[in-house]
């Protein structure tokens, strides 16, 4: 009784604090400040998923909703501010509103909105088992133990593979925007730079682990492709650069690995088994380990390739 | 109070706030922050459901949340190209309609 009383403390707690980050990283006047604030507020969101017995979510959420997103503000944040892109600089590191009161109509209306969710949310029945019980008594022939990745990589495999190709999508968004800016990376410190070289090949081996773990443990392909994503994010801030030699084939090769797998693996089930995704029991835990290192491969050289923004290899640059 | 219902509320409660600074400003930064706390209470809502079938939640929303993670950010990215984009062409971060708020 004691121990549920002071998880429902905990809950509301860690709740409120959510609301409160929420609210500060929106209503604050230095851009930078909210960009943190939601990196904390990302924090306590893996936190929130631990509690709500998600721990996969809570991966991802910590490696892509905290990291990736962060570092993805903070670099747009550091182009708006920097002297080469805009013509207007002091304006933008702050956003003054020119009235910093509520605005009422849009306030009243959202509580109304808030009603609505709460009342619609209040009205599900407690107990409910969705599609659980299918999940569990199919787990034996998804060919692998853990019931999240089973989902992702085999009941839902199509999700997915339409989910890679989101992502490829978004890519192509970004380089059709322009040229990746030519950022003079000032000056490297050499403490950076060991770490980054000492810390690279710890995050390889984390995304293999966690990639490898995925099978029957929290973790999976999407985990472990934002981890490496985040070790090429790491990589590009400390400097590292592409070769100016190095083909883009291979590069070109690692981003559509993942999705080329999936096309190809859904064509074979399709012709083999009749449907699109459905892989023969035996075989499923490989089929599916396969998949994963090449959706973590893509997923993990899109996300770096997205940090970097733009299209990476300008013909310009090439004659220089 | 069980979590299953304490945490659709905040949910409920984030995509409000979320909606609502979405509307007010007009830093197109700030617009993306917006939606992205929106999508927080989104997940948050789905995963809280998924937990109405006891200790061992339902996988199917678990799995459709780790995927909306994933489009989520790579929509951000999108999304902060193009506003770096506007930014570098016309020196506005703001759209043109914000303009009389």
């Amino acid at each position: 009784m004691e121990i549920s009383l002071l998880s429902t403390i905990f809950d509301v707690l860690l709740g409120l604090s959510l609301l409160g980050l929420a609210w500060s990283a929106l209503a604050t006047t230095d851009l930078f400040k909210a960009v943190l604030l939601f990196i904390a507020f990302g924090l306590l969101m893996a936190l929130v998923w631990v509690r709500l017995n998600a721990p996969d979510v809570a991966l991802a959420e910590a490696a892509i909703g905290a990291g990736i997103t962060g570092a993805l503000m903070l670099s747009a944040l550091a182009r708006l501010n920097s002297p080469h892109t805009g013509r207007a600089i002091a304006s933008h590191t702050t956003d003054p509103e020119k009235d910093p009161s509520i605005q009422w109509w849009p306030f009243i209306s959202l509580v109304l909105v808030f009603i609505g969710l709460a009342y619609s949310v209040f009205t599900f029945s407690p107990a409910f088992m969705g599609l659980q019980p299918d999940v569990y008594s199919q787990l034996v022939n998804s060919g692998v133990e853990n019931p999240v990745t089973a989902v992702l990589l085999n009941f839902r495999g199509y999700d997915t593979l339409l989910e890679m190709l989101v992502l490829f999508v978004a890519l192509l968004g970004v380089w059709s925007l322009g040229e990746n800016p030519a950022v003079k990376t000032p000056f490297i410190s050499p403490v950076l730079d060991t770490l980054s070289r000492l810390l690279t090949p710890v995050f390889i081996l984390v995304a293999a682990y966690i990639l490898w773990v995925g099978a029957h443990a929290p973790g999976g392909a999407f985990q472990a492709g934002s981890i490496l994503g985040a070790a090429g994010i790491l990589l590009l801030l400390s400097g590292w650069q592409l070769r100016k030699d190095t083909s883009s084939l291979f590069f070109r090769v690692l981003l559509l690995a993942g999705p080329l797998a999936f096309v190809a693996l859904a064509a074979i089930t399709l012709l083999i088994q009749g449907q699109l995704l459905e892989y023969p029991p035996a075989q499923a835990g490989l089929l599916i380990l396969i998949l994963e290192t090449f959706a973590t491969l893509s997923i993990g050289v899109t996300l770096a390739a997205l940090f970097l923004g733009g299209f990476p290899w300008s013909k310009n640059r090439a004659l220089k | 109070m069980s979590p299953q219902l304490i945490y659709p509320l905040i949910g409920a409660g984030l995509f409000s706030l979320g909606l609502y600074g979405l509307i007010v400003h007009s830093h197109l930064l700030r617009k993306i922050l917006a939606i992205n706390i929106m999508g927080s209470g989104v997940f948050l809502i789905l995963v809280a459901l998924a937990k109405r079938s006891g200790e061992m939640p339902d996988p199917v929303p678990h799995a459709m949340v780790i995927t909306g993670i994933v489009v989520a950010v790579s929509a951000t990215a999108l999304a902060l190209a193009m506003m770096l984009k506007l930014h570098t062409e016309t020196g506005r971060t703001d759209l043109p309609d914000d303009q009389q708020t």
